[in-house]
């Protein structure tokens, strides 16, 4: 079985987000980066489970992203995953990122293609969809759990107000969420071994940007917060329904 | 030239989220002089011509029940189709579970560039640029969309639904369903329950209520609100809630009119999840947990006290 993980970097969760050229670039000083919770808690570590099981399988990871995303990469190689690719692209376009993917998953023969719900810096949701569409493969999004047998997945996937039971026969493009596996921290072993994994490094191929970020802006800030008293709450109601008109 | 707005549906009824996706879609024919006409694969049992309210002139239904089932593969292809047949320039639907499913697909078979969660109507004056929230909601980008097809996905509770007077003609539209690519063999709702995404109001609870045997006072304010349930992530991953209530930069994203915050202590991760929510109520008894900072009220004070009161004053006001 083969296994391809689609990893990102996203600014650790509590970066201060600030913007620099006219507000037209995410400033990056200073920004910790961490490999997207949703790739290595879920997606990575349900790959790591299945070969957990079938040790005949292989992980590949796959990154687009720029020589800086080699932390991250050895990171999630050191939680687990045989070898890495990273496709040299800066590009946030998400078509431009998800033909990179497909292109490297239509030669590699996968039979499952992994990625994260979303990416918390660009939100897309996005990659997942686009790659299953380009490869034209079936897609399950927002997976929160995933079992196989033989050649065939059961997932359980969000919908709205609950989840659904449904089987497919692989290969498939999963989204992975929280409920598809337990966060892991690396070990000394998997750090050590990381340093020597293959991370290939390859150009990307030809592929439109569809969209492109005009400007960012930031929210306005609230006006500051009304308090009442603990033994008033009749005029937080009046409040809520006067005032704010929300009740 | 035509703007198709895609519905979306679940038991025989038309949900919230596509209301607002029409409203979205017909304003954003209006601007540029184009038709809206809706879409909806399957089958339902509301009146279709009654969409017409919202702006929309025609229904195209594909009415075959296969599409009751979201199936992506046998959705893309319609979807294509259907594009293809109505001549669309610009496909909008909901940014729920369904569209986000979907969106990415549509973009990708059409190469139509996609803006995913958009919380505006685009801005012609200078290309093709809508608005959306990125960085979990702590910042925004406006997004140009290069392409002569265009994908939206309208974040949920972003748009106001208007309801005018209009009645849409309903045509049949032939697909031919592809064969299923997954096999649907269980649904679990939670029933009677107001969806999270889609809820006007949610009531949400942290670790601060110590223990699972005490959400009872928070349900029963949901309950005389009419609102959705949520909780920090600590709560989901104690198993004291289940995780579809978890929100936060990782769990659901919601922005709901009123947030209202019970023994949360407001971490930058939960705000993530909450910060675009018009109206945000913070009740702890701490008075420097920064929740309140990001807080259009608060009360200072002990849960266990003040929710029970603050249920009883609002069934108060509602008899009044
Ligand atoms: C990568 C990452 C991602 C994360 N993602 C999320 C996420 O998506 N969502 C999320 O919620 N968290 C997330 N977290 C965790 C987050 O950092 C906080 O730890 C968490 O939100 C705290 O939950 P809490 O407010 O319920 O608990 P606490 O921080 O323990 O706060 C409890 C609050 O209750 C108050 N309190 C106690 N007793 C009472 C009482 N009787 N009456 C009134 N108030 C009372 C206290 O004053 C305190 O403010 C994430 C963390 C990381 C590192
Ligand atoms: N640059 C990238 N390289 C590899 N995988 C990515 C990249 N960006 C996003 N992904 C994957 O696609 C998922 C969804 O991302 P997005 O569509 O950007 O929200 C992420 O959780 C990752 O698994």
């Amino acid at each position: 079985m083969r296994i391809l993980v689609c990893i990102s970097k996203t600014p650790d969760t509590t970066s201060k987000i600030v913007f620099k050229d006219g507000n037209t670039k995410f400033d990056e000083t200073g920004v910790q980066w961490i490999i997207n919770p949703y790739d290595e808690w879920y997606a990575l570590v349900k790959a790591i489970e299945l070969k957990e099981k079938d040790p005949a399988a292989t992980i590949h990871l796959i990154t687009v992203g720029s020589a800086d995303c080699e932390p991250i990469i050895r990171k999630a190689l050191a939680l687990g995953g045989d070898e890495a690719i990273r496709i040299n692209s800066d590009s946030t376009d998400s078509y431009f990122i998800a033909s990179q993917i497909a292109a490297i998953a239509q030669a590699g023969n996968y039979d499952i293609i992994f990625t994260g719900k979303e990416t918390i810096d660009y939100n897309g949701s996005s990659i997942g969809g686009m790659v299953a569409a380009l490869v034209n493969k079936p897609y399950i999004s927002l997976a929160a759990s995933f079992a196989l047998n033989e050649n065939t997945a059961t997932i359980i996937r969000e919908i709205e107000g609950g989840e659904e039971t449904c089987e497919l026969s692989l290969p498939a493009v999963i989204s992975c969420q929280k409920g598809m596996a337990e966060q892991r921290i690396p070990n000394m072993r998997g750090i050590m071994a990381a340093r020597t994994k293959p991370l290939k490094v390859v150009e990307p191929v030809a592929a439109e940007a569809l969209t492109s970020i005009v400007s960012f802006e930031l929210p306005v800030a609230k006006a500051g917060v009304k308090l009442v008293a603990a033994d008033n709450v009749a005029e937080l109601v009046r409040l809520l329904h006067e005032e704010a008109k929300a009740i | 030239m035509s703007v198709l707005i895609l519905i979306d549906h679940a038991d025989g009824h038309i949900k919230k989220a596509s209301f607002e996706a029409l409203t979205y879609g017909a304003d954003i024919a209006q601007q540029n002089g184009m038709a809206a006409e809706a879409l909806l694969l399957g089958t339902v049992t509301d009146d279709l011509a009654t969409l017409g309210k919202y702006g929309v002139t025609k229904v195209h239904q594909a009415g075959n029940t296969a599409f009751n089932q979201l199936d992506v593969q046998v959705y893309l292809k319609a979807i294509t189709e259907a594009v293809n047949a109505t001549g669309a320039t610009i496909i909008v639907l909901a940014h729920n579970q369904t569209g986000k499913a979907l969106a990415p697909g549509i973009s990708a078979a059409l190469k139509a560039g996609l803006v995913a969660g958009a919380i505006a109507l685009p801005d012609t004056s200078n290309g093709f640029v809508v608005k959306k929230a990125v960085f979990s909601g702590k910042a925004f980008a406006n997004v140009n969309i290069n392409t002569a097809i265009k994908v939206i996905s309208l974040s949920p509770n972003s748009y106001k639904v208007t309801v005018g007077q209009g009645i849409a003609t309903v045509q049949e539209l032939n697909l031919t369903p592809l064969p299923a690519s997954i096999k649907i063999t269980a649904v679990d709702k939670v029933s009677g329950d107001v969806p999270l995404t889609e809820a006007d109001i949610v009531v949400s609870a942290g670790r601060g209520l110590k223990g699972p045997e005490n959400w009872g006072m928070v349900e029963e304010l949901a309950k005389t609100l009419h609102a959705a349930t949520a909780c920090s992530r600590p709560v989901a991953d104690s198993h004291w809630r289940p995780h579809h209530e978890h929100v936060g930069q990782t769990g659901v994203q919601i922005a709901p009119n009123l947030y209202i915050a019970i023994g949360i202590s407001g971490a930058i991760q939960h705000l993530a999840g909450v910060n675009r929510s018009k109206t945000i109520v913070v009740i702890n008894k701490d008075a420097e947990a920064p929740f309140f900072k990001a807080a259009d009220y608060g009360i200072v004070g002990d849960a266990f006290e003040i929710v029970p009161k603050l249920t009883e004053e609002i069934k108060k006001m509602h008899n009044a």
